[in-house]
């Protein structure tokens, strides 16, 4: 299972509480894992990437493993601990705004 | 006994303002959707229970909620709003062509009578409709594909369509009003628009008279008079007497013709109210008075209305979507400020009270008259 931490607007919208665990099959990229995310959440459509254009939304970034994935292609392979579960993807908001 | 119930919404979530017809005592639930932009909250006329809101965020978005049991739970409906084709573009601010871009939806306008037909006006400006209870969008590609669509250019808060007026006696005829595009009515159902901007005159673009570029804030109707219509544009308060084929300005005297919203009389169609703020660069009222202006005959000749109004050091301003009318025997009239307060006139503008304060900048508020 994959484990995917979401900002807190978008917990509220899904209706979860901590992490959202998915299963991903296949290679476990950012556009499969966002995949799942939306197929379980469909509310979540829209809001981590545009609907049209499947870009990522600007005050949107992709962590994991300390490391900033934001800017890698959406089918480049997770990190192995991210996809055995052993460390989450985090979807982060921009600490921005009033 | 009729009641009634306010629809807010604000920089950081929704409210519901409920009351008996009294209007007196209020009860304020929420915020719902903390933290997100309520652009607007809506309530078809055909099913009281059926309420929608425009969620949106930077950060994440547009959403849209439904809710079917009169604003107590809320679901998210459809929020894929798709351009027709090739979007084509707009003037930007610079005057350079810029492709239309989906930003957010500023307005919806559920159908008089399908609940589950609602018209939605977004920015970048253009006008959408369901007709499966916001599940699913489509645009209605004729308003933006108007010959005059490439020449539209954004006010500063955006090129949004801000207003829908739906006809109550021709299904076939509606309006609507974008920043800074105009006015615009359609006579087919939305398939082709025609540009309502005769009368118009606006000194901040290089033809003051010209078909397009006219930032209207605000277009109201009475129900009873549906070729009857009154605008707050930028400047100068206007008037219609033919279903916007030519307008007259009414601004009369008004202490400043600037202001955003608009509304009319429950049951006077000849009474109409307006809330002027003192200029473009300065938007908050003149004097710091917070002062509604009533017209009993059509425009031109206004009074103020300040009875439990601040008169002194107010600085808030209202927006376009922020003013209401019930339709219970005495009209309610209701506005909010980006001070975060709701003021309620029980009696059509005689007294005002703040029926709730300390919210977050209100954007717009709407009213149900339940029985």
């Amino acid at each position: 299972m994959i484990r995917v931490v979401l900002p807190h607007h978008l917990r509220t919208l899904a209706q979860v509480g901590g992490e959202v665990q998915l299963q991903v099959d296949g290679e476990a990229t950012p556009r499969a894992v966002l995949d799942a995310l939306e197929a379980r959440y469909p509310m979540l459509r829209g809001t981590i990437r545009d609907q049209v254009t499947q870009q990522r939304r600007a005050f949107l970034r992709f962590f994991a493993c300390q490391e900033d994935l934001s800017h890698e292609p959406v089918d480049v392979v997770l990190p192995r601990a991210v996809a055995s579960g052993e460390e989450p993807l985090m979807i982060v908001g921009a600490i921005a705004g009033g | 006994m009729s009641s009634a119930r306010v629809l807010v919404g604000t920089r950081k979530g929704a409210f519901v303002l409920t009351s008996d017809g009294k209007r007196k005592k209020w009860d304020v639930s929420g915020p719902h959707f903390a933290g997100w932009e309520i652009y607007h909250v809506a309530a078809s006329p055909a099913d009281p229970d059926r309420l929608y809101a425009s969620q949106s965020s930077g950060w994440f978005g547009q959403v849209i909620q439904r809710s079917n049991d009169g604003g107590k739970s809320w679901a998210p409906v459809g929020n894929k709003f798709t351009y027709d084709g090739v979007p084509g573009t707009h003037q930007w601010y610079d005057g350079t062509a810029h492709p239309w871009e989906f930003k957010r939806v500023w307005h919806l306008e559920p159908s008089l009578t399908d609940p589950d037909t609602v018209y939605a006006g977004v920015e970048d400006a253009a006008l959408f409709r369901s007709s499966d209870g916001g599940q699913n969008w489509e645009e209605l590609s004729g308003l933006r594909q108007h010959g005059s669509g490439p020449r539209w250019q954004p006010g500063a808060g955006g090129m949004c369509l801000h207003t829908i007026i739906l006809d109550p006696v021709n299904p076939n005829r509606m309006y609507i009003a974008i920043s800074a595009a105009g006015a615009f009515r359609t006579d087919d159902g939305g398939k082709s628009w025609l540009p309502i901007n005769q009368g118009l005159k606006s000194q901040y673009i290089p033809d003051p008279n010209a078909e397009v570029g006219h930032c209207v804030h605000k277009i109201a109707m009475h129900p009873s008079r549906p070729d009857v219509l009154f605008m707050q544009k930028h400047w100068d308060v206007m008037r219609s007497d033919n279903a916007g084929d030519l307008w007259h300005e009414v601004s009369g005297n008004l202490p400043t013709d600037f202001g955003f919203v608009v509304d009319v009389h429950a049951h006077e169609p000849e009474t109409v109210y307006v809330l002027p703020i003192k200029s473009d660069s300065e938007h908050y009222p003149p004097d710091g008075k917070l002062r509604v202006y009533r017209s009993r005959s059509g425009g031109n000749e206004w009074e103020a209305l300040t009875k439990g109004l601040p008169q002194e050091n107010c600085y808030v301003n209202v927006l376009r979507d922020a003013m209401a009318v019930d339709s219970l025997d005495t009209c309610g009239v209701y506005f909010g400020t980006t001070g975060g307060q709701v003021y309620a006139s029980s009696d059509a503008g005689d007294s005002w009270e703040a029926i709730v304060r300390d919210l977050p900048a209100v954007l717009s508020v709407e009213v149900q008259t339940l029985s």
